[in-house]
This record gives structure tokens, sequence and C-alpha cells, in this order.
């Protein structure tokens, strides 16, 4: 057990130490969703209705995507460059690599979302009814289930071609289908239905949820569990996609 | 325990249809340098692959007492992939520390490791900057961590030059005194000299598993390339016969 904790904080240091030889990178975790929520606001700069609409949902969006595409090159690389060969032949465990990978990326997500929420509350004025810290905890959480998915899906890509085009393939279709283009009772009926098998939906409904209710509902609270529920889902599945032995 | 490390009785490795590996048997025995020896895509990765339990295979292939792939191997076995797997934006010290802490060894060992591979004046380079003779002693250390009881290198002295190989022919000699194993694989013929004994493989098969000694007495050579080249065109020229 001591062993497995230490693996896995070992493994999340080593990716955070990787990261920070790349600050460009880093600069831009950070700072993409900033100046996209502010052009947001630009474009709204007269309806702060549409606004107080949108940019909640974009909060949970941005982290989400940002994530799943950094983890699933940084897996691949790992996958394609060798260096998980030898991880494989060593006593790591294939859950503790997965948890190290979800840590540092964790990390980094919740820095971001904290950095976005802030200057989302207090620099460009959303108006929110309910608590902020609601906001800030599914703007997390999306961030946690894009790195799950990241880790997951790039055991279905042979090289980064692949791994950046399943950004379009799996996460544009949640994106239509969210509820943020179209109320999802506008839907058409198979559409709808296939809409409430996608994360993302729930990640909005409950970001757009605090924009108009005081208290955390508790179809908000049931969002953030599924989210969590997809993530750790995703989690586990990616551990098991890494293979010990190859044919 | 027995003497012996690694036993194979009809190891067979397939890919798709074609059959990489053919029916091995070898024995390699604890405490001793082997050299795996074969021209380029006769199979040496793939064997050591299987040794070390990232390879699937069938047949009988024993390691240190244990199926290969078994739990309590991964401990036990240092691996150096045939191009260096470290992490490039990481420097060589953060590389080994990461990898020893898997290995449960301490950064004493990490300092060993780098003076034995001679990178300390490069520790604190990221990787990827190195040299490709440096890149392939970072991926060396980190087999070295945690003195692993059996050591599968594969052609971990390409790019080196005479001097740096020897030093590591040396040290490679020095881990089999103090009871260690050591398989390489090499395509430098001098390399293959300093070893006990062979593993000649050609096209999935071997021709050779026995001493140095031998193969030079049975093919009447004096060196080994030239043993090395008598025993492929005999291999080749039965081949022939056996078509016609
Ligand atoms: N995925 C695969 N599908 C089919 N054949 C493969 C596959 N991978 C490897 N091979 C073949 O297996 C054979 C053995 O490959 P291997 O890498 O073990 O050779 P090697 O002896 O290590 O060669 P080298 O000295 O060049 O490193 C080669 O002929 C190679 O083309
Ligand atoms: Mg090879």
């Amino acid at each position: 057990m001591k062993y497995h904790i230490k693996a896995t904080f070992g493994t999340t240091l080593r990716i955070l130490r990787q990261l920070s030889h790349d600050h460009r990178t880093v600069a831009m975790i950070f700072l993409v969703p900033i100046i996209l929520l502010s052009l947001l606001r630009w474009m709204y700069d007269d309806n702060q209705m549409i606004f107080n609409l949108i940019a909640p949902a974009l909060l949970g969006i941005f982290p989400f995507v940002i994530m799943f595409i950094i983890t699933s090159i940084t897996t691949l690389r790992e996958r394609t460059g060798g260096t998980m060969e030898r991880l494989m032949a060593l006593p790591i465990g294939r859950l503790d690599l997965v948890l190290g990978y979800m840590l540092a990326f964790g990390l980094l997500a919740i820095i971001q979302a904290v950095l976005a929420s802030a200057v989302l509350l207090w620099g460009l004025g959303l108006e929110i009814e309910g608590p902020a810290w609601f906001l800030l905890t599914m703007a997390v959480a999306d961030a946690l289930l894009g790195t799950a998915l990241g880790v997951f899906v790039s055991a279905f890509a042979r090289t980064e071609f692949q791994a950046v085009q399943f950004m379009p393939a799996l996460i544009f279709p949640q994106f239509l289908l969210c509820g943020l283009i179209l109320p999802l009772n506008q839907l058409p009926d198979i559409l709808e239905a296939t809409a409430y098998f996608l994360p993302l939906t729930y990640a909005v409904e409950a970001l757009q949820t605090v924009v108009s209710n005081t208290e955390v509902t508790g179809e908000a609270w049931r969002d953030l569990f599924v989210v969590l529920c997809f993530a750790v889902g995703a989690v586990l599945l990616g551990a098991l996609t890494l293979r010990r032995r190859t044919k | 325990m027995t003497n012996i490390a690694i036993s194979a009785k009809g190891l067979i490795v397939k890919k798709g249809k074609q059959c990489i590996l053919n029916e091995l048997d070898f024995v390699v025995k604890s405490g001793t340098v082997t050299g795996l020896i074969g021209p380029s895509g006769s199979g040496k990765t793939t064997l050591m692959r299987s040794i070390i339990g990232v390879q699937k295979c069938k047949g009988e292939l024993s390691v240190l007492g244990n199926p290969a792939g078994h739990k309590s191997l991964r401990k036990s076995i240092g691996y150096v992939t045939q191009s260096p797997a470290v992490y490039p934006d990481l420097t060589v010290q953060q590389n080994l520390r990461y990898f020893a802490t898997l290995v449960r060894s301490d950064k004493m060992d990490v300092k060993r490791v780098i003076d034995t591979v001679r990178l300390t004046d490069q520790r604190n380079q990221v990787a990827g900057s190195l040299s490709g003779g440096q890149m392939a002693r970072v991926s060396l250390a980190v087999a070295l961590l945690g003195r692993p009881e059996l050591l599968v290198l594969d052609e971990p002295t390409v790019g080196l030059d005479p001097v740096l190989r020897n030093e590591l022919w040396d040290l490679f000699a020095e881990l089999a005194s103090e009871g260690r194993t050591l398989l390489i694989s090499s395509h430098v013929m001098d390399e293959a000299a300093r070893c006990e004994n062979l593993l000649l493989l050609r096209d999935g098969k071997l021709l050779w598993k026995d001493s140095l000694k031998k193969l030079l007495a049975a093919t009447k050579k004096n060196d080994v390339g030239g043993a090395f080249v008598t025993m492929i065109n005999a291999a080749e020229k039965a081949e022939k016969m056996g078509k016609k």
C-alpha cells in the first residue's frame, strides 16, 4: 500500500516536473480559458442576460476540452516513446499510474478553474444567484472528467494525429447536444435521449442552474455526481487499457 | 535455488501469421554474461521482451524460477530497451529519481548509477538535449537502479566510443562476478567476444547456444565474427539444400 501511494505521488511529481520544463504549455493552460471568456464578454457587451447563460457553461467546457487534449497526448507519448513499456515491466500498478496522471492534471485543473472562475465573477461581471464555490467545484469536476477521458481514449490512438482527432470526434458531438446550443427539450426525441448518456450534458446543466438558483438544487448535486461517476468510470477503463503484455 | 536464471522450452512467438521465434530451447546460467547475437530482424528484441514479460508467448519460459511475466519478477529484472526509454523533458537526475521511486531505491543509488555511466557532469541536463550515446547511458542507468538480479540489455552500447564501451563491459563482467545474470544483445563482434556464452539467433531459430570457446572450436575460427559468418552461411546452405 505504502509503495502504491509513493508510486502514485512519484508519477504526479514526475509529470509536474515535465510540465515545469514547458512554460508555454503551462501558460496556455491557464490563460486560454481566460482569454476566451473575455472574448465572450466583449461579444455580449450589451447583453448581460445571454452572457450569464453562456459563460458558466463555457467555464465547464473549456477546462474539459483542454485537459482532454493535453492528457491524451501526454499519455500517447508515453505509450509510443517506450517509457510505458519500461513502466509496465516495473512493479508500479496500472491504477497507480492513471491516478498519478489524474492528480497531476487535476492540480492544474484546479488552478485553471480557480483562475477562470475568479476572472469571470470579479473581472468580467458574471452575475450568478447561486454560490461561487459550486461553480468552481463543477469546473474542476469537468476538468477531471476531461483528464480521465484523455487517458482512456489515448489507448485507441496510434499516432498523435489520431489523438488530436478524437477531440472533434468525441467532444464536438457532446458540445452540440449538451443543451447550450439548443435546449434539450427542443431536440428531436432520439437526440434528446442520447444527450442524457453524455457527461457534458450534466456538466452544463449544473453550471446553468447555479446562475438562476440561490441554493444548490438536488438536480445540481445529481449532475455533479453523474459527472464524477463518468470520471471514475473513465479512470478504471483507462487503467484497464494499459497492457502489461502485447501480442 | 538452481543456478539457472532463464530456461526456455519450445518458446514460440507469433505476430500475425509470421512466426518470429520458432520453438527455442535454451538455458542461461546465473552469474554469467550471455551474448545474444544475430542479424537484424532475427528476433533478438522479441526474445528479450518475452523474457521481461511484456511480449505474449507460447511454450515454457521460466525466469529466476518463475514463469516469465510473473509479478514478483518486476522488481528483479533491469531492462534496457533498444531505443532509449527515458523522458526527454526531464533532466538526467529527475529521470533517475522517478524510476528509483518505482523500484524502491534511493537518492544514493541514483548518484551511484549516474557515476557508473559517467554522466555526473550532465546530471542536471535535460535528457532530450543529450547526445545519442549519453541518452543511451541514461537508459542503461535506469536499468542498474536497485541492483536487479537479472539484467536484460538490448544493444546497450550502441553509439558509444570504444573507451566507454570497454568500461561498460568491465562493469558487466563485475556485475556477473557479483552473481548477477546479464543477457546482452549486440551487433559488435568484439563485444560478443567478451561474453562467456552466446546465443546466436537467425530467423527466429537458435544456431548456437553454448560457450564462446566451443563456438570457436566448432567453427575452427579464431574470432567471433568469422565464426558468426560461418554459422550463418552453413545455415543458409542447409536451408537451400532442404528446399531442393
Ligand atoms: N508487429 C509486428 N508484426 C509483424 N512482424 C513484426 C512485428 N514486430 C516485429 N516484427 C518482425 O519480427 C522480426 C523480429 O524483430 P526484432 O525486433 O525482434 O528483431 P531484432 O533481432 O531485434 O532486430 P535488430 O537487430 O534490427 O534490432 C522482424 O522481422 C520484424 O519485422
Ligand atoms: Mg532489436
